[in-house]
């Protein structure tokens, strides 16, 4: 990835988004919110407040800065490669997913490796995983500025695939850049550290529910003599 | 858009098999001949229509790269990829390109030929909404329509700049005849999405996906899109596409008659 390519994607569109984005929210209720709230408060429902493209973008560019290195490649170790076999049969398998989904987003957007945890209405938005694969890894791709925060994921990895990303070094020849990316850019070492809060996360969300579950049926509980049933004995109560 | 209809149900025309240098250009008849009994299996192929002009022609304004990579390779694609698709399925026989874009569209559920038949129209629609010492300003129907429906020309181009400007992604801005509303408007389009599928009559295109003017422009849109608007716009191709439009949607004043 070259020099000049950075120079623009980083020194001008990134720029631009985060110059914009202060803009749009300085003396809104979204100023001084974190920038992931920004996301999911202006996604709306998928229907998108004006801030969202840009406060989505300036999260997805740090995030993909982040996801590479030079020297980078590879293969993952440790917990994330076990996870990867599990959750997609092999590391090459899971490879083939992700460089498809990364070819075949048409127009502008994301492909994305994400940790998804225990949820199904995700409230925000529509699920694109729902139910079955929980707790897993999955390959999400995702349109213009859109990223798997507001699903609720966990993003690991991504790879951008708006066409300023890379024709100034492989113009129109997208899975080219897309296996150069995975060959020579990617940086397992944050996409494991990543894993290691999304699980993190998602534990100490099941510990919530739990409590909360505990919570509920307690005062469930107390209420039962008050309760009035209309037919039946009040001896075949719960 | 230069596509001539394949009719599957014409009569088995000798000439066409004895004279391959008579098929046209963007429409071929193949026959495979299985015997008498069996039906023929005929499929309609789309060709890569060449731009109006050569491929440095738009120089300065739109590098000749530019034209290499954006039609050589990425237009070409696109048609590669729907010859493809109608080589598997023969629903989509005997349509023109206008009709297969409004059918694949399918009001907004899209079949998986949608994206390919519709890029193929939007990037032949592309290369003959330019020419090389475009610009300045149309005339005569065109121009007094402009004025009548966006106030004034300067109107009229700083809302299709702008609109190239805001649009977010990957698209496309229009000048559009409505014809519900007979009049013009301008209109900018997510990715593919082209007027067509709302039977409506574009006039003008812009293509705003980054590859039409990343080699040449990097992120500079602004400069990209009055470029366009100052050097590379053909309003000689606006001019046969409305007088072609008239026919379809009345833009004059109803003529009532004197008792």
């Amino acid at each position: 990835m070259s020099k000049d390519t950075l120079e623009y994607h980083w020194g001008k569109h990134h720029r631009a988004y985060v110059e914009n984005l202060n803009k749009q929210i300085v003396g809104t209720e979204l100023d001084g919110m974190s920038l992931e709230d920004v996301i999911i408060v202006s996604y709306n429902k998928g229907n998108m407040l004006p801030p969202f493209n840009n406060a989505a973008q300036a999260w997805n560019h740090e995030f993909f800065w982040e996801s590479m290195k030079p020297g980078g490649g590879g293969k993952p170790s440790g917990e994330l490669l076990e996870l990867i076999e599990r959750d997609f049969g092999s590391f090459d398998r899971f490879l083939e997913e992700f460089k498809s989904a990364a070819a075949t987003q048409f127009g502008s957007g994301w492909a994305w490796l994400a940790y998804k945890a225990n949820r199904l209405n995700v409230d925000n938005a529509v699920n694109p995983f729902p139910s079955e694969k929980d707790k897993k890894l999955v390959v999400v791709k995702s349109p213009n500025a859109v990223n798997p925060l507001v699903w609720d994921y966990s993003p690991l990895l991504t790879i951008d695939v708006w066409e300023h990303a890379y024709f100034l070094d492989f113009e129109n020849r997208r899975p080219n850049y897309i296996s150069v990316f995975m060959d020579k850019l990617v940086s397992w070492e944050v996409v494991s550290k990543r894993l290691e809060i999304a699980k993190a996360r998602a534990t100490k969300r099941e510990m919530e529910e739990e409590r909360r579950k505990k919570e509920e049926e307690e005062e469930n509980s107390e209420d039962e003599a008050v309760e009035v049933y209309v037919d039946g004995d009040e001896s075949e109560s719960e | 858009m230069g596509s001539v209809t394949c009719n599957p149900l014409a009569p088995p025309s000798t000439h066409l098999l004895l004279n391959p240098s008579k098929i046209p250009k963007f429409c071929h008849s193949r026959r495979q001949l299985h015997g008498s009994q069996r039906a023929s299996k005929i499929i309609a192929y789309y060709g890569l229509k060449t731009p109006p002009y050569k491929l440095d022609a738009l120089e300065p304004y739109m590098s000749k790269r530019t034209l290499e990579v954006h039609w050589g390779e990425l237009h070409r694609g696109y048609v590669e990829g729907l010859n493809k698709h109608l080589a598997k399925d023969d629903v989509l026989y005997g349509y023109t390109l206008d009709e297969l874009v409004k059918v694949s569209y399918n009001s907004g559920n899209p079949l998986p030929v949608f994206n390919n038949a519709v890029q193929v129209w939007n990037h032949d629609f592309f290369w003959e909404s330019m020419q090389p010492g475009g610009g300045d300003i149309p005339k005569y129907g065109v121009l007094e329509q402009i004025e009548k429906d966006f106030g004034s020309f300067t109107n009229f181009k700083e809302k299709f700049i702008g609109a190239a400007l805001t649009l977010f992604g990957s698209g496309y801005v229009w000048l559009v005849l409505k014809r519900e509303e007979r009049r013009l408007a301008v209109v900018k389009t997510s990715n593919a999405i082209n007027p067509l599928v709302w039977n409506d009559i574009p006039i003008i295109s812009l293509d705003m996906w980054e590859h039409a003017y990343y080699l040449d422009y990097k992120n500079d849109k602004g400069t990209y899109a009055n470029v366009f608007m100052n050097h590379l716009v053909s309003w000689n191709a606006a001019m046969s596409r409305m007088a072609r439009a008239e026919a379809f949607v009345n833009l004059g004043e109803p003529k009532i008659p004197i008792a």
